[in-house]
């Protein structure tokens, strides 16, 4: 339930098989399983937990690692997990023997894993080598409520409306700013025998998308944020309008988006089928590299109230933690260090198409259109969110707003009804 | 296996009561049409296995380009790319070490427990049955959360399992495994064990024999056809079982191959030929298994009856 | 069937006759009379209380225990985490949540029931038809039976894949076909919520069927022939053969088949969770358990309770089963 499905349709084929291979396969570094004992209390070996686990991004994983390694002297031991499953077992990773360094997000898990001494601090980590290298908004984001540091970020996936740069140039389209112009364009491209927005949300996570832009373009994103923290009702109009304006923007969507999962979406965008998707980074691993990929661009999601303005972005960061017991804390908070660091993020995001840097002074020479699109919109943003399945509680996302909004695509109009169920799902849940 | 139902039976078709007169010329035109009708059904019941079968043949590119209704597009890269790129040999191994282990354990704890059970007194013989049987049938769901705690508790030296406990350990797998198998494996064999005539262990007996010794030397011989009968059935399930491994292991290079197989399904939908490679693949074990012994599945599943 | 175990396939008793052991009866009544066992030595009553103990105390430890541990969970908020002091304790509150404010719940219990209506209707009836016109010499019986049987031996989670290949709504063979015969859209199967619950169920029957048809074919085998060949001489045609004489002597088959289909019901899980981990439409109790349990919800008291429902449920019949079973083994 994660937006970070680990790999590509058969358009890359043999990348797509890496996958099959990714359900957790170790990199072929030495120290292999089996004979653990030996590295469990070698100072030399760090062993870490990889989320990462499609093609391109192993590479780029092993190349940063590779790094480290020359500089340091020691050895990593990778344990590549397909990014649901992890998320899935992730509670029960930790409590169990989780690797000296973990890859997660930022967000309120993490907060939560603090708070529950699942991960260390790495406070010192952040005073020793980031002071400065960070916007102070991704650096709250690593903050857990005790002040602390628990993570060290390493690149963003930020969400946008993406579309095809040759399409839009031959019919003729113009990037919308404002609602009216986006409900315009969507119109023309339904004229045009185009489905203007591609829609799969068979998997659920991905209507999350949607909610977040909405209410962080109609009540911002302190309102947004304090929901999912679970400071307003859901029951509010605030929200309703949300689910209002959604209804509206309802027939611009591909039909039947609950039986379409969200690779087979992003492939009718690949496809030219579909003019526009409100999607993640993550959608560059769908298009083949070279002139498709090329022709990737993509806008801020629309304007719709002129006094929110436009410029809040949904960016999930990605980064990593240290267990709560490691077996080699020191070489942990190294590796740490190191995976943090303006040489390793820029290593690996060159690799990786789906991931933008985090580093301040992250040169963006090596980037391509689309990426530079995009991490201006993330420079110059207002606000960051992280994605609502990683801004609020778990059970509260994945229990009760996943089937809610399935729900919502269902039946759009009784929107009274739905928030009512929610809220009341959400006292139970949150306690208030 | 023969149809002992009747020895001549009358054919259900002859409307003639007096047996031993079929009509033989009025049953053939029945006959067709019930071998028709077989044929038919066989051939859809076949269809969505055959459909998976053929697309697993077919190069995706071209099936994207023509849809799956065409013809043509034929390649064995499906097979070649699902086993050596998606490292299926490696699941496979897996699925062995949890599922042998697990078969015999079971069927070694289940003829023990029964051999013990068909002998004694009654009532305890019964409470204990139940036991076995009733924790059969229990949903898997409801016992995952201390299952789990009880699992990560207990500690294993890390040459066995190098989580250093039983959770994320092909051991603890086979354990549950085992103990979910029980109960079935030991009712009829218990069964089975209580229609043997006693005089071969009471010679045994005589003979100076300890219990054990009358366990293995007489009675696990006797029980050859269930064993095999229940081996048979016990691989298909424990094979085919992907909530356990899903449960109870977090590295993804201990998974079993159906386990593997739905995470890769989760997130690769689209190349549905490939797919199905790979689901033929796996699927082609509990297939050979079938096909070679399905005589010991039927009689698995006709065990204590009189006939056994 | 659960990826673990189906229910078991009993071991079928006979309707005629009771179930005689083969051999002769027992001359002595040793084991009969109670409390007098042969008389072990000291090995020998340790080796029995191995024989016997370590199977139990597998299956109590494994089993029971957590199943009682779930049951105490129930009256709990707890994520998971962390020691035991963790846990709260809130009563009956998960259960009153879940059938007052959990939407899933009812829609679940609901498609259970229906799981087991049409189960218990298609399948059953299909897979006794089936073992009834297979149950005679014929060239080629053993092959169909190998063919009808064959869904049983494939996991269900290689079927819901299997039949992904069908259903799906972009790629999928029955809506390429539907395109090409008639004009009308591309029917959603899986992701419309009124219509997926039968299409999977059509998946699940086709596995079901094999079963109950072993089954039933076992039965029929038990079956006294004296009394198909007294019907017979009496002139009842293959009909009424069946209903009066054959039907009612399969009473014992026919209480398995319905104790069978009724936990196969309860336990349905594996095709769902494989299509779309049991949401929109395709509610069943056990994938409602497992996605609360497993995976970063960790609403451990919450799912607990509702496995609390399917354990109490799954009781009842379980009883049924067990003394059924034992009733037989009694004799």
């Amino acid at each position: 339930m994660h937006h970070r499905p680990p790999g590509p349709p058969g358009l890359r084929r043999r990348a797509l098989l890496g996958g099959l291979a990714g359900a957790g396969t170790l990199l072929a570094l030495p120290g292999l399983a089996g004979c653990g004992t030996g590295s469990r209390d070698d100072p030399t070996v760090v062993t870490m937990a990889s989320n990462r686990a499609n093609p391109a991004q192993r590479v780029a994983v092993e190349e940063s690692l590779g790094l480290y390694e020359a500089a340091s002297g020691r050895t990593v031991e990778v344990n590549t997990f397909d990014s649901t499953s992890f998320q899935e077992s992730v509670n029960n990773y930790l409590q169990g023997t989780p690797d000296d360094v973990i890859g997660w997000f930022a967000g309120y898990r993490m907060r939560f894993f603090a708070e529950r001494g699942l991960i260390s601090d790495v406070s010192d980590v952040w005073s020793r080598r980031f002071e400065g290298a960070f916007t102070d908004q991704v650096r709250s984001l690593c903050t857990a409520p005790d002040g602390r540091q628990y993570m060290v970020p390493d690149s963003t996936a930020p969400w946008a409306v993406f579309h095809r740069r040759s399409v839009f140039e031959r019919h003729g389209y113009e990037v919308p700013a404002t609602r009216e112009e986006f409900v315009a364009l969507c119109e023309r491209m339904r004229a045009d025998g185009l489905e203007p927005l591609a829609s799969g949300i068979r998997e659920g996570w991905p209507a999350m998308g949607m909610f977040d832009h909405l209410n962080l373009r109609l009540n911002g994103p302190e309102f947004h944020l304090e929901l999912l923290d679970g400071d307003h009702s859901w029951d509010s109009s605030e929200v309703r309008s949300v689910f209002g304006a959604w209804a509206e923007l309802l027939p611009h969507h591909q039909p039947d988006p609950l039986g379409r999962g969200i690779n087979e979406a992003q492939t009718a965008l690949v496809r030219g089928e579909a003019g526009m998707m409100l999607c993640g980074m993550f959608i560059t691993h769908v298009f083949p590299e070279g002139e498709d990929l090329d022709d990737l661009d993509c806008f801020a999601f629309p304007e719709f109230d002129p006094e929110i303005g436009a410029d809040v972005v949904e960016a999930p960061i990605d980064g990593f933690m240290v267990s709560g017991d490691p077996r080699n804390a020191e070489g942990a908070h190294e590796l740490l260090g190191h995976l943090g660091s303006l040489e390793a993020q820029e290593i690996y995001t060159a690799i990786d198409p789906q991931a933008l840097p985090t580093h301040l002074d992250a040169g963006t020479g090596g980037f391509s259109p689309l990426d530079a699109k995009v991490n201006d919109m993330v420079a110059s943003a207002g606000a960051l969110t992280q994605y609502m399945d990683r801004d609020t509680r778990p059970d509260f996302a994945s229990v009760v707003m996943i089937p809610a909004l399935q729900r919502f695509l269902r039946q759009p109009d009784d929107i009274a009804d739905l928030t009512d169920t929610i809220q009341r799902q959400k006292l139970s849940i949150f306690g208030r | 296996m023969t149809a002992t139902t009747l020895p001549e039976s009358p054919d259900r078709e002859a409307r003639s009561p007096a047996p031993g007169r079929p009509a033989r010329r009025r049953i053939r035109p029945a006959r067709a049409l019930l071998h028709a009708f077989l044929v038919v059904t066989a051939l859809a019941w076949l269809f969505p296995v055959l459909w998976a079968v053929v697309n697993s043949f077919r190069d995706y590119d071209y099936t994207a380009l023509h849809g799956y209704l065409s013809l043509g597009g034929f390649t064995l890269d499906n097979y070649a790319d699902a086993w050596t790129q998606g490292e299926l040999p490696g699941y496979f191994l897996n699925s062995l070490v949890i599922t042998v282990p697990a078969v015999l354990l079971t069927l070694f704890l289940s003829s023990c427990a029964a051999f013990v059970l068909s002998s004694y007194s009654r009532r305890f013989n019964l409470v204990m049955l139940a036991v076995f049987l009733a924790a059969n049938l229990l949903p898997p769901q409801a016992l995952l959360v201390p299952l789990f705690r009880l699992y990560n508790a207990i500690p294993l030296p890390y040459w066995i399992s190098e989580s250093g406990s039983l959770y994320d350990s092909h051991l603890g797998v086979v354990l549950i495994h085992t103990a979910f198998q029980i109960g079935f494996c030991t009712f009829v064999l218990s069964n089975f064990m209580k229609a043997m005539p006693t005089s071969l262990l009471e010679a045994a007996r005589v003979d100076g024999a300890t219990v054990f010794q009358q366990y293995r030397k007489v009675v696990l011989p006797l029980c050859r056809p269930s064993l095999a009968a229940l081996a048979t059935l016990l691989v298909t399930w424990i094979y085919n079982d992907f909530f356990w491994a899903l449960a109870l292991l977090s590295s993804g290079d201990k998974l079993p191959i159906t386990t593997a197989l739905q995470n890769l399904q989760s997130a690769f939908f689209v190349d549905y030929n490939l797919l199905s490679a790979g689901s033929v693949i796996v699927a082609l074990p509990t297939l050979v298994v079938f096909f070679v012994l399905q005589r010991h599945f039927v009689a698995g599943l006709t065990l204590g009856a009189s006939k056994g | 069937m659960a990826s673990n175990a189906p229910p078991p396939p009993p071991a079928v008793r006979s309707a005629g006759p009771p179930a005689p052991p083969t051999g002769p009866t027992r001359r002595t009544g040793r084991a009969r009379r109670p409390g007098t066992g042969p008389r072990h030595g000291r090995g020998d009553r340790a080796a029995l209380a191995l024989m016997l103990g370590v199977p139990a105390l597998l299956v109590v430890g494994l089993v029971w225990l957590p199943a009682m541990a779930t049951v105490l969970l129930s009256f709990t908020r707890w994520d998971g985490i962390g020691g035991l002091e963790t846990i709260e304790w809130i009563g009956v509150q998960n259960y009153t949540d879940a059938f007052t404010i959990y939407p899933p719940f009812e829609p679940a219990l609901r498609n259970n029931l229906v799981w087991l209506v049409v189960l218990f209707t298609v399948p059953t009836l299909l897979g006794m038809f089936l073992a009834v016109l297979l149950d005679r010499e014929m060239r080629g019986g053993s092959v169909y039976r190998s063919i009808f049987y064959l869904p049983v031996v494939l996991s269900l989670a290689l079927i819901g894949f299997v039949w992904q290949l069908i259903y799906s709504r972009d790629q999928g063979l029955l809506n390429a076909f539907l395109a090409l015969v008639s004009d009308a859209p591309a029917v959603d199967w899986f992701g419309n919520p009124d219509i997926n619950l039968y299409a999977v169920l059509v998946a699940a029957g086709w596995r079901h069927t094999g079963y109950i048809m072993l089954l039933y074919l076992a039965g029929l085998k038990a079956v006294d022939p004296s009394l198909r060949e007294a019907a017979a001489i009496d002139g009842a045609g293959p009909v009424r053969t069946f209903t009066r004489v054959v039907f009612p002597a399969l009473l014992p088959v026919n209480l398995v088949v319905v104790v069978v289909t009724v936990i196969d019901a309860l336990r349905a899980f594996d095709i769902v969770w494989i299509i779309n981990r049991g949401r929109n439409g395709l509610e069943l109790i056990s994938a409602l358990v497992t996605s609360n349990v497993i995976g970063e919800a960790s609403r451990v008291g919450f799912g607990s309770a509702l496995a609390v429902v399917m354990l109490v449920i799954s009781l009842v019949f379980i009883v049924v089963y067990v003394s059924t079973m034992l009733r037989g083994a009694h004799r």
